[in-house]
């Protein structure tokens, strides 16, 4: 009797502190995201008003939340497939156990995506800048003088973040398609090659299909990548601009924030829960009938 | 084997040593160009961005310091970073290990709580975090901001760490137990060694996460004696647009650069099995 006493003593001082601040600072939040999305709320003090789902009403009316939504699309959709590819071929590559030094290249590939965001985003502000960056200067050894703000121009924009979040993610991606490379059987291969399967083949037919369940499971780590990430990234490189061009859906919920618009940022918030969860699904379900049982 | 074949080889070989020697310029050539420009001087900067520093100029550093107020950031950083990693390794190792080792009622259901806060990005969730924060008077608090870092950190560290305490024999703890070690002497003296390769991977995990972060930081803190690295270069970013000394920038950049490339290469090799363990599970 007395032992048991003790013995749920000791669980709920393991477990209660946890729980206890788990509850405060991310379940009561995410609560309020939800409830506050249907109110009108100056976040100031005021009493906020209900006004059911006035909130998405004017959302799906306003013109830059389409630009946010469009952006955020294009980031999803320009990242996910080189990200994974690239990803896919180094990982396949360095585990081939052909290369010599492949410790160091997965050391140096995975590099970027340890960086701070706030880091990155500088760092290729200033890759992209017109008169001292990398890209200008490079391209005017070819002759090529581009003489345009990758960054303030709309139409190159997006494409440039895009560039930057492929940067910063494929070395991720790579370790962990390396991970999954290693757990398949070596012997696999070894029958593939006596059978005269060539690199690419392999590939295709051995690698592709038995790591189809993590590269399912990465595509949705992309796309919730994307939508998180490029908060800071937009907001560091172009806090938005040209104009509105490079607005993203969490930017434009923090502006509206930051003006006391509450009740609107937390409806662009369940929107972009909403979005990351059909979009979770839609891949999921897309992929899904290439499984391969291992 | 023909020649025509190991000639069709040697070609292959150098295809792809070329393309991993092209990645490694793209991934390593920007942070190098970051450290050799935070040498240069503003008129250098604007000469061309592939020639060499004339010499270890270190004004910028200087300049960072005192103009640019590097070494409160540094020091908050520091202040947060630690902090935060102290709160984190409290809070999950007592958690995971009676998660992963006990059975009683609703541990299954907090399990699965845990596992749904993994998917709640803190950006999601820093505007009513701040509202709350600031009615109960925690906001633009370096102690309040570390259990803010910490909890958030919680669900991810519990996962790997519950699983590691599952691949303990049990049997160290019960000839503990009989030696009468106790409760929390079996969980100090036994299961906290043996689960220190676990430890260290999310200790690990815990820096790269609370040393970078931005958006919590941002919105939490807002006396500049007391905002942490990220933000101060977002800020002298945003200066930099109008008046422009990018030497401190380059050199503050450097700075957040330097303890991460440290630790990342005394730690890559953990981090990276980290990863197997917990970040994969398809």
């Amino acid at each position: 009797m007395k032992k048991s006493i003790r013995r749920n003593a000791f669980i709920a001082f393991c477990i209660l502190p946890s729980l206890l601040l788990f509850s405060l600072f991310i379940v009561y939040p995410t609560i309020n995201v939800f409830k506050t999305s249907l109110y009108q709320d100056s976040g100031l003090g005021n009493k906020a008003i209900f006004i059911g789902l006035e909130n998405f009403k004017a959302m799906f009316k306003d013109e830059v939340f389409y630009i946010a939504l469009k952006n955020t699309g294009f980031l999803a959709a320009t990242t996910i497939a080189p990200t994974l590819l690239i990803a896919l071929f180094f990982a396949a590559l360095l585990t081939s156990g052909k290369i010599r030094y492949s410790n160091f290249f997965r050391t140096v590939f995975f590099f970027p995506s340890i960086l701070s965001f706030v880091v990155i985003s500088i760092l290729w502000s200033f890759i992209y800048h017109p008169t001292m960056g990398l890209v200008d200067s490079f391209l005017g050894i070819f002759g090529v003088e581009l003489e345009l703000p990758l960054l303030g121009n709309k139409y190159t924009v997006m494409w440039a973040l895009a560039i930057t979040m492929i940067w910063q993610a494929a070395g991720y991606y790579m370790v962990m398609y390396m991970a999954g490379i290693d757990s398949i059987s070596r012997e696999i291969y070894e029958a593939a090659e006596i059978d005269g399967a060539s690199s690419s083949q392999q590939f295709w037919r051995i690698t592709v299909p038995l790591l189809w369940g993590i590269i399912r499971t990465t595509i949705i780590f992309i796309i919730n990548g994307v939508i998180t990430n490029s908060f800071t990234i937009v907001r560091v490189m172009t806090n938005g601009g040209p104009d509105r061009d490079s607005e993203v859906l969490l930017t434009f919920m923090y502006n509206h924030a930051v003006n006391a618009n509450m009740g609107y940022a937390m409806a662009v918030v369940v929107v972009v829960f909403i979005i990351s969860i059909i979009l979770s699904v839609v891949s999921n379900r897309l992929t899904g009938e290439h499984a391969v049982e291992m | 084997m023909s020649g025509k074949k190991k000639y069709k080889e040697a070609v292959v070989h150098i295809i792809i040593y070329f393309i991993l020697i092209i990645n490694t310029i793209v991934v390593v050539y920007p942070l190098l160009w970051n450290v050799l420009t935070s040498f240069k001087t503003n008129t250098e900067i604007l000469e061309s961005p592939w020639r060499l520093p004339k010499g270890f100029n270190l004004v910028n550093y200087i300049n960072a310091f005192t103009k640019a107020k590097i070494g409160y950031y540094s020091v908050n950083s520091v202040l947060i970073t630690v902090l935060s990693i102290i709160i984190l390794l409290f809070l999950s190792v007592s958690s995971s290990y009676v998660l992963g080792r006990y059975k009683f009622r609703f541990s299954g259901l907090i399990k699965n709580v845990y596992m749904c806060g993994i998917f709640i990005q803190s950006i999601f969730i820093v505007i009513p975090l701040y509202i709350m924060m600031s009615n109960l008077g925690m906001d633009d608090n370096r102690f309040w901001i570390s259990v803010v870092y910490a909890v958030l950190q919680l669900p991810f560290s519990i996962y790997l760490l519950t699983s590691y305490m599952k691949t303990i024999p049990r049997e160290y703890e019960d000839s503990a137990m009989i030696d009468g070690c106790g409760y929390f002497g079996t969980l100090i003296n036994i299961i906290v060694p043996l689960a220190k390769p676990g430890i260290i991977t999310i200790t690990i995990f815990g820096f790269f996460s609370f040393w970078n972060e931005f958006p919590l930081a941002l919105t939490l803190l807002s006396s500049e004696e007391k905002k942490t690295l990220p933000i101060g270069l977002a800020n002298l970013m945003e200066i930099q647009r109008y008046a422009t000394d990018w030497g401190a920038l380059f050199a503050g950049l450097v700075i957040v650069l330097v303890p991460t490339i440290v630790i990342y290469s005394l730690t890559q090799k953990k981090l990276t099995s980290g990863m197997q363990m917990g970040g994969i599970k398809g």
